[in-house]
């Protein structure tokens, strides 16, 4: 649909000015959406893929819009929520098991409705590139009776966002936008429009509607219902939802979102009907796109969503029978699909490349203080309760010494479970700094109130570093870069009354282990915070690099137990095993190799001859 | 239903107004991106749709970095299907072999840094003469015999013009010979992507890459030396500790590269035998001579 479609749809944009065309991101595109919308307050706790979609809000005028980091996914929610109440519009973003962080007030949300229009973007991650799980948040919308919005590329993400305001406030709903990985991260030219701010609705008066107590949400629940199918009408007229009727009648795709592209390539004459997200169910226009063809076919990415909702109102539907319920849909997985339906050739096989390609799994950075938090914790012998991070890395060889991970915030309540179950071993918690801040702060609480025995490793290096590199309470510095108050963790700890709280500097990997010794040994909460900022953020290090004297070098590979990338194999050899050296060019000088080295081999360059 | 237009491949230069599927990869931090900018901003300024689609969130971790550029008068999906890419644009070695199934069979076009970048995960085994684990096949394996193009130094020639970190440029260039685009609008995408103080070296490198001819083909590289000790494993080599010396201090536990020590009560013994590689890290931290490593399979 055209921006100038789009200005009939939302009432909102001037069409007097020519449409401006942009390379953007689906996420970018999310952002100036917002913007064009007239956003007034955005919140998020940054997570791949959503991460950029706050970053690119806060480069327009702070005068335009409030851009923050939150603590965590629900703050994101409840700012943007109380946004909400104020008159403005309000928009919460999130990756998809940020979603159920804030879920709590989703629900609860959905019951009271948007005051000022309120765009929680949630983008999920199918084939799991960085997350834990991939479900679908689309069950979410079901489940919470709020409706989607599903776009396909970033120039719909654009249009649809600024729908989504439109929406929220007509039908007095919360609007969830989702995206995919894909539609995050992939760049296109989109013709962009200019900001209109509707005129705030001033603060919500009525208690009746935004207080939750049982006899208000009694109230709000029919309505809720009776929201879902004046939406699903809306689904089904809205330009947004596109019919393209084809040639070929023996079938038709039902489809939103990204899926949508990949039938075009495919399958570009079959007709599609194409809606602008799968809840509510668009039923009517569903009903009437079936009649003009033989059958129905489902094309969506992850759960069977829609194929199951048209199943229930009596159209037999396929979907999943001809498409994987797992990962990523792509342009082989449809033809592979139409073909099972016998609705197209069967691709030519491939003949197969006899190439077996080498194994790259990410790894923790040369330098990475994680690196010796591990090693040393390695060394305890303990259950170690891990968390969310670049440090889950930990988990695999060589350091391999992380034993549980869940999801964010989950170790320190896993360790205590694990500590009140009576392990024969001491019982460690690791979690980041960020992390911590997250949703750490309640288990250690909870942890110094039952009289745990655990020791949490808070690995403090000052940033939030896996999405790359954004700001916290922790950092003393906001969104925008701009100073902040700096949350000093170790007082915090001492507050909920820890007594045992060190700080240690996790390249002294001899006192670190010392201190970890310590910690295990103390009865009661310990916490041990291993503070040295990240090697990439916000700032790259680069110290002088160390090398290997290659005489010494017994090639026992301690120092390869670390698993730093800078580490490599020489061409020498010792006992038929070998020796090492170090990549000068991305060795950052960090000596815990060298701390590691039994036979003194690895010194810094300029004294490395002995 | 009809697949997708199949268009022919010459290796001659293609004319500049066909669309192209290109995918470019390499490992965190070697400009993968800028690549697919410069491709993205060429077909852009030439009337093309263009969508450029990638997978970063392990890229700054040493992990796989793929960028999907596609341009045409319009394109649909993202990614580009396996089997159907024209250009395949690697900035190291493992990483052209890991996609080379996505070029089209026979007529893609493949063009590759031979620089390798060595994860530490291909160096992990100890064992006596354990070989790398790090790809085998050579340009020769590939070029000429999967798809049409080039494997060159591009690292090399990069560092022979100042900086390695332009080895990207290099890349660039070579793919322009496949398109008749004309080499000064290739000159100003450049320079309008690259950082301000770089566009000097950026276009040299360009330009480099784009006049590359293959070396005389006796030029073969030397094989690796790392992998000349036959693989397998070694009967000759085995750990025991003297319980009667052994004082459990536990140094021998905690230092154990393959973890195959533990602490039974207040000695220490040898949990899994089969893990000992014979480095000998044990036998020379024990303070009390109490642990022999048997390593028989040591050279003379």
């Amino acid at each position: 649909m055209s921006i100038e479609a789009l200005a009939q749809e939302t009432g909102a944009v001037s069409s007097k000015k020519p449409a401006e065309a942009l390379p953007l991101t689906g996420n970018e595109a999310i952002a100036r959406g917002a913007w064009e919308a007239g956003v007034k307050v955005a919140a998020a706790y940054p997570g791949t893929p959503s991460t950029e979609i706050l970053e690119s809000l806060a480069e327009y005028d702070p005068a335009d819009v409030t851009a923050q980091w939150s603590t965590n996914e629900k703050v994101a929610l409840d700012t943007a929520i109380g946004a909400s109440f104020v008159g403005v519009r309000a928009l919460a973003a999130m990756k998809h098991v940020g979603l159920n962080v804030a879920a709590d007030s989703l629900m609860s949300f959905s019951y009271i409705g948007a005051h000022g229009g309120l765009v929680l973007v949630v983008c999920d991650d199918p084939g799991i590139h960085s997350s834990q799980n991939e479900q679908d948040t689309r069950l979410f919308c079901r489940l919470a009776g709020v409706p989607v919005l599903e776009p396909a590329d970033a120039q719909e993400a654009l249009e649809f966002t600024r729908a989504a305001f439109e929406l929220s406030e007509r039908f007095d709903t919360p609007v969830i936008l989702r995206g995919t990985t894909r539609l995050s991260h992939t760049r296109s030219v989109v013709r962009v429009g200019t900001r209109s701010v509707p005129p705030s609705r001033g603060f919500v008066g009525d208690h009746t509607r935004t207080v939750t107590i049982p006899a208000n949400a009694r109230r709000l629940h029919p309505k809720v219902i009776a929201r879902e199918a004046a939406l699903a009408e809306w689904m089904g007229t809205t330009p947004l939802t596109r019919r393209e009727d084809g040639p070929d009648r023996r079938c038709g795709i039902v489809t939103s979102g990204l899926a949508y592209l990949y039938v075009k390539e495919a399958a570009p004459d079959l007709p599609v009907l194409k809606l602008a997200g799968s809840y509510p169910l668009a039923v009517e226009a569903i009903r009437d796109f079936a009649a003009t063809v033989d059958r129905v076919v489902v094309v969506e990415e992850l759960e069977p969503a829609l194929e199951e909702a048209i199943r229930a109102i009596g159209i037999p539907a396929e979907g999943k029978s001809l498409f994987p319920r797992l990962g990523e849909l792509s342009v082989e997985l449809l033809r592979d699909g139409l073909a099972k339906a016998g609705l197209m050739e069967a691709p030519a096989p491939v003949a197969p490349i006899d190439i077996v390609p080498m194994a790259r799994p990410p790894v923790l950075c040369s330098g990475c203080p994680h690196t010796a938090s591990f090693f040393a914790l390695r060394s305890i012998g303990a259950h170690v309760a891990g968390d969310i991070g670049c440090y889950t890395l930990a988990a695999i060889d060589p350091l391999r010494s992380m034993d549980t991970c869940v999801c964010m915030g989950a170790s320190i309540g896993n360790a205590v479970g694990m500590a009140k179950a009576g392990p024969e071993k001491p019982v460690v918690a690791t979690i980041g700094d960020s992390t911590f801040l997250h949703s750490g702060i309640p288990p250690l609480i909870d942890a110094v109130y039952n009289k745990a025995d655990i020791t949490v490793l808070i690995l403090d290096n000052h940033i939030t570093a896996m999405t790359g590199g954004q700001d916290h309470p922790g950092t003393g510095r906001d969104l925008r870069g701009e100073d902040a108050p700096r949350v000093d963790t170790a007082a915090l700890c001492r507050a909920i009354g820890i007594d045992w709280v060190r700080v240690v500097d996790p390249y002294e990997v001899g006192r670190l282990l010392q201190t970890l010794r310590e910690a295990t040994a103390h009865r009661g909460v310990s916490v041990v915070i291993a503070s040295r900022p990240c090697v990439l953020d916000p700032v790259k290090i680069k110290g002088a690099p160390v090398a290997v004297t290659a005489q010494s070098c017994i090639a026992c590979q301690s120092c390869m137990n670390l698993g730093c990338p800078s580490i490599t194999w020489s061409g020498e050899l010792f006992e038929g095993r070998h020796k090492v050296t170090i990549d000068a060019a991305t060795c950052i000088g960090c000596t815990i190799c060298a701390q590691v080295c039994p036979t003194d081999c690895i010194q810094p360059v300029a004294t490395g001859v002995h | 239903m009809r697949p997708l237009p199949q268009e022919d491949f010459a290796p001659a230069p293609r004319p500049a107004s066909a669309g192209l599927n290109i995918l470019v990869v390499g490992v965190g931090g070697q400009g993968v991106l800028m690549i697919s900018k410069a491709l993205a901003l060429m077909a852009q300024r030439r009337g093309f749709a263009v969508k450029q689609s990638e997978v970063h969130g392990m890229a700054k971790r040493g992990g796989i970095v793929f960028s999907h550029v596609r341009f045409a008068e319009q394109v649909w999906s993202p990614t580009i299907a396996r089997g159907e890419a024209d250009m395949l644009i690697a900035l190291e070695w493992a990483e052209a072999l890991r996609w080379l199934d996505h070029l089209r069979p026979g007529r893609g076009v493949f063009i590759a840094d031979t620089r390798k970048i060595v994860p530490p995960f291909a160096c992990r085994s100890r064992k006596l003469g354990a070989p790398s684990a790090y790809a085998r096949e050579t340009p020769a394996d590939v070029v000429g015999r999967h798809a049409d193009g080039c494997a060159l130094d591009a690292t090399g020639i990069a560092t022979a013009l100042g900086d390695s970190r332009a080895a990207n440029t290099v890349l660039l260039g070579r793919l322009s010979a496949w398109l008749d685009y004309p080499v000064a609008e290739w000159h100003e995408v450049i320079a309008a992507i690259v950082p301000k103080g770089t566009r000097e070296i950026n276009r040299a490198a360009f330009d480099a890459g784009r006049a590359w001819t293959p070396p005389a083909p006796d030029e073969a590289p030397a094989a690796s030396a790392a992998a000349a000790v036959a693989p397998g494993p070694d009967l000759r080599i085995g750990v025991s500790i003297d319980a009667a010396w052994c004082k459990g201090c536990g140094i021998c536990v905690k230092l154990c590269p393959e973890r195959c020590l533990a602490m039974d009560g207040p000695k220490a013994i040898v949990r899994t035998p089969a893990a000992c590689t014979g480095c000998r890290v044990c036998e020379w931290l024990c303070p009390d001579f109490a642990v022999t490593v048997r390593n028989e399979g040591v050279p003379a």
